[in-house]
């Protein structure tokens, strides 16, 4: 295919953002580059300092709000792309009603409670729908240990194991190829339709 | 019997065994657990009494902090 193909077939979908921190933001910047035709994303927090080492916001963009600051951040890089915020913190209820039309749903929290929240609702409100994770990214090298497998509809991407902790903190090259993974399964499952 | 276990075959010297028993058995000590059997969802309060069967398929999730 080549890229005015993929274009043309990644316009007319959406993909559902659970999450706009270093797995979603790194992902939505993706998935606007190859020309996804609408991002719904949803977070409630405000961009810090702290944030800067892995997720797509900039130096000046610190207290804004994720939601506006990524859709600003992705307009600039493709104006095309329809991008839906919503500033709020997702639940069981929430996720049903602001994801369910979506084609694939990115799962891009930080908490594994989240996590598990997210992937357990879809499963049992959603279950048709792909549902893409990203499990264990933390501290460095080690890039072999970041794998990609399918359950169902369920598909898992990250090392699986390694934890935040104090000394082994999140970081953009392993949370980027998670964050990236997560965009690419996206490609594969809507280029193969 | 025999199960399987995120795509492995598993056996066990019993007819059978519950959730709880399974992650007891493998030494899963993670704390956020996705798990389904035959493709359903088994939700944490059921771990105790949801009996694992001979043929189930088992998948055990572990979901990692960060992002």
């Amino acid at each position: 295919m080549t890229f005015e193909e993929i274009k043309s077939k990644l316009k007319n979908h959406t993909i559902g953002i659970a999450g706009a921190g270093g797995l979603g933001s790194n992902c939505a910047v993706a998935l606007a580059r190859v020309g996804i035709g609408k991002l719904i994303i949803s977070d409630f927090d405000i961009v810090s300092e702290s944030n800067l080492n892995r997720q797509y916001f900039f130096r000046d963009q610190i207290g804004q709000k994720k939601v506006i600051a990524l859709k600003e951040n992705i307009k600039r890089i493709n104006p095309e792309v329809e991008i839906i915020t919503n500033d709020i913190k997702l639940n069981e209820k929430n996720i049903v009603e602001i994801y369910k039309d979506c084609d694939v749903i990115v799962e891009a929290f930080d908490l594994a409670e989240m996590k598990k929240m997210l992937v357990e609702t879809c499963l049992s409100e959603l279950p048709e729908k792909p549902v893409i994770i990203g499990s264990g990214m933390a501290g460095w090298g080690n890039s072999n240990d970041i794998k990609f497998r399918q359950n169902e509809n369920l598909y898992i991407c990250g090392d699986e194991k390694s934890e935040i902790a104090e000394n082994n903190p999140p970081l953009a090259p392993r949370v980027g190829i998670v964050a990236n993974m997560q965009a690419n399964t996206v490609l594969e499952i809507l280029l193969s339709k | 019997m025999k199960i399987t276990l995120n795509n492995r075959p598993e056996s066990f010297d019993k007819e059978k065994i519950s959730i709880s028993q399974l992650l007891e058995f493998k030494n899963y000590t993670f704390r956020m657990l996705v798990i389904k059997v035959n493709s359903k969802l088994v939700k944490k309060d059921a771990y105790d009494i949801f009996e694992i069967k001979e043929g189930d398929d088992v998948t055990v999730l572990h979901l990692v902090s960060g992002g």
